[in-house]
């Protein structure tokens, strides 16, 4: 608690000696939140930029790879995700209105739904070991090889090529599909831990409808991590399924 | 300065149109709605998911993090990510399509 602080009449105990009063602070706090999303936003956006060039480049073996991917488990993890990003959002609202226990209880919702969400993910990742598509040498007994289903095959263990697509060209493909859901995997774990900090804070009382500004501000990251994954579940899981058929 | 906030319903709104979009754009991914214009395919159905995408994302921004009831500022610093977002496009794909670079040429 700083002097400046505590000398004012109606001084919050969180309020920082530079800022007039908590809504100045909080508004700060949220601007440099949105700063940092920026970066973020330009971070991921170098990605996106890699998927859309070779995926004009190179469309069939691109609707080849996306349609290997377990299209349940991506819509169910869609789903999860929004549901996170609900509790989220309603745990900054409870705050907002001084409502602890079910402020709380959202945070522990939005832990839960993350990892779920981690989870599948992970069974993903394994179902792809199973299959040789994680690409390159990246494990060395394990290296990108999966098989190409013949004609009249339909397991779903192989490749299904369509048009021109090349195996060489698929394991593009898992690069950039293992890049992005890698690095949004990565900000998920981190958020979780945000979120972890943001409890233990809670249920010690620190936060309240005077002071929220973590609450929102780790709030903003969460629901940019949800847009990602907006993005990434259509481009990656969806862009190839009109064709399976062909 | 003091700040709006979000009545419930507008966030149970909020996850109900997403939900819905998800549903959506999954059901539209089956349907083959490419047609073909002067010997150009156009690829519809990518247009279709990533403007589902889009208005889904949109919804996110301005109610779960509250663009719409923050200040201008805020407005701005977000407008600026997809500006630098569609110069970091632009310059690329100025340089990629009249180039003979990848097999685009071949």
């Amino acid at each position: 608690m700083s002097h400046a602080a505590s000398a004012e009449p109606h001084g919050h105990p969180a309020l920082q000696h530079h800022f007039e009063n908590m809504d100045q602070q909080r508004e700060a706090g949220t601007l440099g939140m949105w700063v940092f999303l920026v970066t973020e936003i330009m971070f991921f956006g170098g990605m996106f930029l890699a998927y859309t060039l070779y995926r004009s480049t190179y469309p069939d073996a691109f609707a080849t790879a996306s349609n290997h991917l377990d299209i349940t488990l991506g819509a169910i993890n869609t789903g999860v995700l929004i549901l996170s990003s609900f509790t989220m959002a309603m745990s900054v609202y409870f705050t907002q209105v001084g409502k602890s226990r079910p402020q709380i209880l959202c945070l522990i919702l939005t832990i839960v739904l993350g990892l779920t969400f981690l989870g599948i993910k992970a069974f993903e990742y394994k179902a792809k070991y199973d299959d040789r598509l994680i690409p390159g040498q990246l494990i060395a007994n394990r290296t990108f090889g999966p098989e190409v289903a013949q004609k009249g095959d339909e397991s779903e263990h192989k490749l299904h090529m369509i048009g021109s697509a090349t195996v060489h060209q698929v394991e593009l493909f898992y690069w950039i599909y293992f890049a992005m859901t890698g690095m949004h995997a990565v900000h998920m774990i981190i958020g979780a831990g945000l979120l972890t900090f943001l409890l233990i804070f809670s249920i010690k009382g620190r936060f309240g409808p005077e002071y929220h500004a973590p609450v929102e501000v780790i709030g903003l990251y969460w629901h940019f991590v949800d847009i990602v994954w907006i993005f990434l579940f259509p481009l990656l899981y969806l862009l190839g399924r009109h064709l399976e058929h062909h | 300065m003091s700040e709006h906030i979000v009545p419930v319903r507008i966030y149970i709104t909020i996850f109900l149109v997403l939900l819905v979009g998800t549903a959506l754009t999954v059901f539209a991914a089956f349907q083959d709605f490419s047609v073909t214009v002067g010997g150009h395919e156009l690829p519809l159905n990518t247009i279709i998911a990533l403007t589902i995408a889009v208005t889904k994302a949109t919804f996110v921004v301005l109610y779960f993090m509250h663009v719409r009831y923050s200040s201008r500022l805020i407005a701005v610093i977000v407008t600026s990510a997809l500006f630098w977002m569609a110069i970091m496009f632009a310059l690329t794909f100025s340089d990629y399509w009249t180039r003979c670079w990848l097999a685009r040429c071949s």
